[in-house]
C-alpha cells in the first residue's frame, strides 16, 4: 500500500464553484449528486410519514390522528417513497454516476437531456409539495378509481401531475442509458464484458421507456375524469372502474422490477469485489435481468385476483407470475455459488449484500404465496402483502442501494467513512427491518386488512412489535447521514481503488476528473478479473 | 390458534379454511427449505472462505451449465406444483355449488348491507346457518370495497356497476370478523362487522323474527308494479318488452347477433341500463333506470325476475311465495 494517499488536484467536485456551476452542469456526476441530495430528502419525508403510521398503529383504536389524517399519512408515505425515492434511487444516483465510468465514457450520450431529467424530477416534487401544503391526498399511492376520480376531495390532480412529470424524468433517463450503453462503450468493451450493473441498468431502462408512458396515459385519463368528468372509469356512464387497475398495474408491476433490478446490479458488483471472484454464471445473471424485465410486463393482473376477473384469466396470470420468479431464483443461486472458494471480507457494503440476501429471499419467496391463487384470495389486501412488498422494495431495493452507496462512496467523494459506524448501521437496518416487517406477515394471515386506521384488539401485540422494530430501523437509516457527512471533511483519503475492485470506474482517480478518464481506457480482459496478474498490479502480493 | 401467546392463524370456520391453511403450510415449508438452504450456504461460505490475509484472491470459477439447469428446472417444477394446487383450491373457492342459498350484499361508504331472500335486512351483521353453502352476491353503491371473511379464507371486491360473488360453507358455530379489505376512504377501517354462524334451527328461528316488508321477492314484485315494468313486459311475450318468464339460465339472443347468459349480472344491467344489450326482435324502448333504483331495490327486482324462472332458480325453497308459473310455451328469443 502507498503510505500517504492524497486527493487528486483536479476533480469534478472542484471544477467550478457556486450554485450556478451545479445547476447548469452537464456532468453526469454532478447531476447524480443533486439526485442524491434530492432523494435523500424525500426519503426522510417518506420516513416521517411512515413514523406517523407506525405511531398510530401502536394502539388498536385510532386515537392519535383523525382517520382522514391517517389516510393521508400512508398515502403520502407510499407516493413519496415509490415515485420520488425508490424509482429514481439506484438508477438516477448510482446509475447516473457510474454508467459512463463503467463503460469508459466521458459522459452519458445526452448530457443536456440528463439535466432536463433532473429538472423534470424537481418539477414533479414541486407539484407534490404544492399538494402537501394544500392539505395532502388520501387515495393511497395506487389511486384506485372511482374513489380517486369521483369521491376523494383531496389534491388528486396536483399529485397526479407531479407523478406524471416525474415519470418523464424516468423515461428520459432510461432513453439516455440505452443509447449510452449502445454507443459509448470504450474500445474492446464488448457486450459480454460489461459489468452486470450495466446489464441490470439496461434492463431497467427498457422498463422505464416502455412502461412509464402507460402510467402517464393512465394519469391523463384519471385527470380528465376528475377535471372534466369523462366517465372512463364511471360505471354509471358505461365506464369501468377496474380498467384503471389494469392500466395502473401494467406499469406498476414492472415498476417493482425497475426498483429491484438496479439493486441486483449493485449486488453483483459488490459481491464480486468482496469475494475477489468473477460472478458465477455471468451470462445467466445478465440474461435473467432481461427475462425479468420482459416477463414483468405480463403478470400485472395478479393484483386483480379478487377484483372480479374471471377464474380462468386469474389462472393464466398466476401461471405467468410463477414464471417470473424463476429468473430471480437463478440470480440468487448464482450469487451464492459466487461465494464458493472466494476470499470474503465483510466491510459495510458486503454486510448490505448479506442483508439483501436475507431480506430478498423472504421477499421473493413470499411472492410465491401471493402468486398461488388459493392463498391470494385470503391474503390479498392484508398486511401480508404490505410485508411482502416491503421485503422486496425496502429489503431488496434499498439494501442494494445503500450497499452501493457505501461501496462507491469513496469513488464519489474520494474519502472513506467510519467503518465501525457503517457496520453498526448495516446490522441495525437488517435487524430493525425484520422486527418491523416480519410480524406483518402473521398479521396479514390473521386477516388484518391494510390501510386500517383502527383495528381489532387481537392484532395489537404484533403491531407493537412492528412499531418497535421501526425505531431500530429508523436509527439504522439515519446513521449513514451522519457518518457520510462527517467523512466529507474528516474521512481518510480513499485513493483510486480502496476495495481492490476490478471495474473500470476504479481505474481513474477518486473523485474522478470531470472528463472521467485522462485517457480513454482500452479493455482487453473479461469482466471481474481477479487473476494473479491483476492482484500484482493492485499491489496485493 | 397460535403459540407463545402470539396468534398465528385466524379461526378455521369454513369448509375450505383447512385446505387453504394446508396449502399455506406447504408453501411455508418449501420456502423455509430454500431460505434456510441459501442462508446456511451463504453464511458457511462466508466463514470458510473468509479472507485471511490481504493478498488473497478467489478461485476463477466461471460457471457450470449442469448446475444452472438443475437450479432452473427444479424450482420451476416446484413452482408448478404450487400453481396447480393453488389454482384448484381457487377454482373450488370461486365456484359456488348449485344448491347454495343466496344472500345479497351491498357495500357503501362505510357499511355492509345484507339482504336475505326471506326479507331480513342487516347492516354490518350477517347471520348464516352452519353446514349450508351460502352464496353472497355483491355490489357497491359508491367506490370499490372488498368483502373479506378471514375465518372463511375468502374475499371478493364489491365493484360499483356490477355483481361479483363469493361463497362459503360455514363449518363452525360462532361469531367471526367481516372486514372491508379494499381501501375506500375516511372510515375504511370502520367498515367492519360480524358474521354469526348459527345452528340451522336457530337460524330458522332468527329468520322468522324479521322481514316486515315481506320476502325479497315480494318486495321486488311491489317494485315491479310501482315502476310499471309490467306495462311492457307481458307474460304473453306480446308486449313492447320480452316476457320475463323462464329466462334465467338461458342464452338470450341479442340484436347485435351475439348471445348473453341471463344471470344476476345480466338482469341488473338490463334493468338499469337496458340499452347496453338489446334483446333480438325488440326496440330499445326500455327507459334507463340508472340512478332511479337503489342497489337495495335493484336486488329485490332481480330476485323477483329470477322468481319468474322457477325451473332455473335453485332458490325455490327460499321463495315460497312466488306465484307458481307454468313452463313457458314455445321458444323465446
Ligand atoms: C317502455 C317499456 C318498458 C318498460 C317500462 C320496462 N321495460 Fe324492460 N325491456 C323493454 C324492452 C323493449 C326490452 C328489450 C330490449 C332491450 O333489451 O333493451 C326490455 C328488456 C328487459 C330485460 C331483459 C329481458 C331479456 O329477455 O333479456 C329485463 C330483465 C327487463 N327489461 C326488466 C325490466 C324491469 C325490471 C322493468 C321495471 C323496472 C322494466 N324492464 C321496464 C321495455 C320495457
Ligand atoms: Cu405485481
Ligand atoms: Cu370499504
Amino acid at each position: 500500500m502507498l503510505d500517504k494517499l492524497e486527493l487528486p488536484e483536479r476533480h469534478y467536485l472542484n471544477n467550478g464553484h457556486g450554485l450556478k456551476s451545479w445547476l447548469l452542469t452537464k456532468d453526469h456526476k454532478r447531476i447524480a449528486i443533486m439526485y442524491l441530495i434530492s432523494i435523500s430528502a424525500m426519503f426522510m419525508l417518506g420516513g416521517f410519514f411512515a413514523a406517523g403510521v407506525r405511531l398510530e398503529l401502536m394502539t388498536p383504536r385510532g386515537d392519535l390522528f383523525l382517520a382522514d389524517t391517517y389516510n393521508k399519512f400512508f398515502t403520502m408515505h407510499g407516493i413519496v417513497m415509490v415515485f420520488f425515492f425508490l424509482i429514481p434511487s439506484t438508477p438516477a444516483v448510482l446509475g447516473n454516476f457510474l454508467l459512463p465510468l463503467m463503460i469508459g465514457a466521458k459522459d452519458l450520450a445526452f448530457p443536456r437531456l440528463n439535466l432536463l431529467s433532473l429538472y423534470l424530477f424537481w418539477i414533479g416534487i414541486v407539484f407534490f409539495f404544492y399538494a402537501l401544503f394544500s392539505g395532502g391526498i388520501d387515495t393511497g399511492w395506487t389511486f384506485y378509481t372511482p374513489f380517486s376520480a369521483a369521491v376523494s376531495n383531496t389534491n388528486v390532480v396536483p399529485v397526479a401531475l407531479g407523478v406524471f412529470i416525474a415519470g418523464f424524468s424516468s423515461i428520459l433517463t432510461g432513453l439516455n442509458f440505452i443509447v449510452t450503453i449502445h454507443r459509448m462503450r470504450a474500445p474492446g468493451l464488448t457486450w459480454f464484458r460489461l459489468p452486470l450493473f450495466v446489464w441490470a441498468h439496461y434492463a431497467t431502462s427498457l422498463i422505464q421507456v416502455l412502461g412509464t408512458p402507460v402510467i402517464a396515459i393512465t394519469i391523463v385519463m384519471l385527470f380528465t375524469e376528475r377535471a372534466f368528468g369523462f366517465g372512463i372509469f364511471d360505471p354509471t356512464r358505461g365506464g369501468d372502474p377496474v380498467l384503471f387497475q389494469h392500466l395502473f398495474w401494467f406499469y406498476s408491476h414492472p415498476a417493482v422490477y425497475l426498483m429491484i433490478l438496479p439493486a441486483m446490479g449493485v449486488i453483483s458488483e459488490v459481491l464480486s469485489t468482496f469475494s475477489r471472484k468473477t460472478i458465477f454464471g455471468y451470462s445467466f445473471v445478465a440474461f435473467s435481468s432481461l427475462a425479468i424485465a420482459v416477463f414483468g410486463f405480463i403478470v400485472w393482473a395478479h393484483h386483480l385476483f379478487v377484483a372480479g376477473i374471471s377464474t380462468y384469466s386469474a389462472m393464466v396470470f398466476s401461471f405467468l407470475s410463477f414464471s417470473v420468479a424463476i429468473p430471480s431464483a437463478v440470480k440468487m443461486f448464482n450469487w451464492t455459488a459466487t461465494l464458493y472458494k472466494g476470499t470474503i471480507s465483510f466491510e459495510a457494503p458486503m454486510l448490505y449484500v448479506y442483508g439483501f440476501f436475507g431480506l430478498f429471499l423472504v421477499g421473493g419467496l413470499t411472492g410465491l404465496f401471493l402468486a398461488t391463487l388459493g392463498i391470494d384470495v385470503h391474503v390479498h389486501d392484508t398486511y401480508f402483502v404490505v410485508a411482502h412488498f416491503h421485503y422486496v422494495m425496502v429489503g431488496g431495493a434499498i439494501m442494494g442501494y445503500l450497499g452501493g452507496l457505501h461501496f462507491w462512496w469513496p469513488k464519489i467523494t474520494g474519502r472513506m467513512y467510519s467503518e465501525f459506524l457503517s457496520r453498526i448501521s448495516a446490522i441495525m437496518v437488517f435487524v430493525g427491518f425484520n422486527l418491523t416487517f416480519f410480524p406483518q406477515f402473521i398479521l396479514g394471515y390473521m386477516g388484518m386488512p391494510r390501510r386500517y386506521h383502527a383495528y381489532p384488539d387481537e392484532f395489537q401485540v404484533l403491531n407493537v412489535m412492528s412499531s418497535g422494530g421501526s425505531v431500530v430501523l429508523g436509527i439504522g437509516y439515519l446513521l449513514p447521514v451522519i457518518y457520510f457527512l462527517w467523512s466529507l471533511k474528516h474521512g481518510a483519503v480513499a485513493g483510486p481503488n480502496p476495495w481492490v475492485a476490478s471495474g473500470l470506474e476504479w481505474q481513474t482517480a477518486s473523485p474522478p476528473p470531470t472528463e472521467n478518464f485522462v485517457e480513454t481506457p482500452h479493455v482487453h480482459g473479461e469482466p471481474y478479473e481477479y487473476t494473479p496478474h491483476v492482484a500484482r498490479e493492485a499491489n496485493l502480493v | 390458534m397460535g403459540s407463545f401467546g402470539i396468534p398465528l392463524f385466524p379461526e378455521q370456520a369454513s369448509t375450505f379454511a383447512q385446505d387453504i391453511d394446508a396449502l399455506y403450510l406447504f408453501i411455508v415449508a418449501v420456502s423455509a427449505f430454500f431460505a434456510l438452504g441459501v442462508s446456511v450456504a451463504v453464511v458457511v461460505f462466508g466463514i470458510i472462505y473468509r479472507r485471511r490475509h490481504e493478498g488473497e484472491i478467489g478461485a476463477r470459477i466461471e460457471g457450470n451449465l449442469p448446475l444452472e439447469l438443475i437450479w432452473s428446472i427444479i424450482p420451476t417444477m416446484i413452482a408448478m406444483v404450487m400453481f396447480g394446487w393453488g389454482a384448484s383450491a381457487f377454482y373450488h373457492v370461486r365456484t359456488p355449488p348449485k344448491e347454495a342459498m343466496s344472500v345479497y350484499a351491498v357495500g357503501k361508504q362505510w357499511m355492509w348491507k345484507f339482504q336475505h331472500l326471506e326479507g331480513q335486512r342487516e347492516i354490518n351483521e350477517l347471520h348464516v346457518p352452519v353446514g349450508r353453502a351460502v352464496k353472497v352476491i355483491i355490489t357497491s353503491e359508491d367506490v370499490i370495497h372488498s368483502l373479506f371473511f378471514p375465518a372463511f379464507r375468502t374475499k371478493i371486491d364489491a365493484i360499483p356497476g356490477r355483481y361479483t360473488q363469493l361463497w362459503f360453507e360455514a363449518s363452525k358455530v360462532g361469531r367471526y370478523h367481516i372486514f372491508c379489505a379494499e381501501y375506500c376512504g375516511t372510515n375504511h377501517s370502520a367498515m367492519i362487522g360480524w358474521v354469526t354462524v348459527m345452528e340451522p334451527a336457530d337460524y330458522q328461528a332468527w329468520l322468522s323474527g324479521g322481514g316486515i316488508e315481506g320476502t325479497l321477492v315480494e318486495r321486488g314484485e311491489r317494485l315491479f308494479q310501482d315502476l310499471a315494468c309490467g306495462s311492457c313486459h307481458l307474460d304473453t311475450g306480446r308486449g313492447r318488452g320480452p316476457s320475463l318468464k323462464e329466462i334465467v339460465g338461458t342464452q338470450v339472443a341479442l340484436a347485435n347477433g351475439s348471445t348473453a347468459l341471463v344471470d344476476e349480472g345480466y338482469l341488473r344491467e338490463s334493468i338499469i341500463n337496458s340499452q347496453a344489450k338489446i334483446v333480438e326482435g325488440f326496440q330499445p324502448l326500455m327507459p334507463a333506470f340508472q340512478g332511479l333504483i337503489s342497489e337495495d331495490n335493484l336486488v329485490a327486482l332481480v330476485e323477483y325476475v329470477k322468481s319468474q324462472s322457477p325451473s332455473a332458480t335453485t332458490t325455490a325453497a327460499a321463495a315460497p311465495t312466488a306465484p307458481p308459473n307454468p313452463p313457458p310455451p314455445g321458444k323465446r328469443n
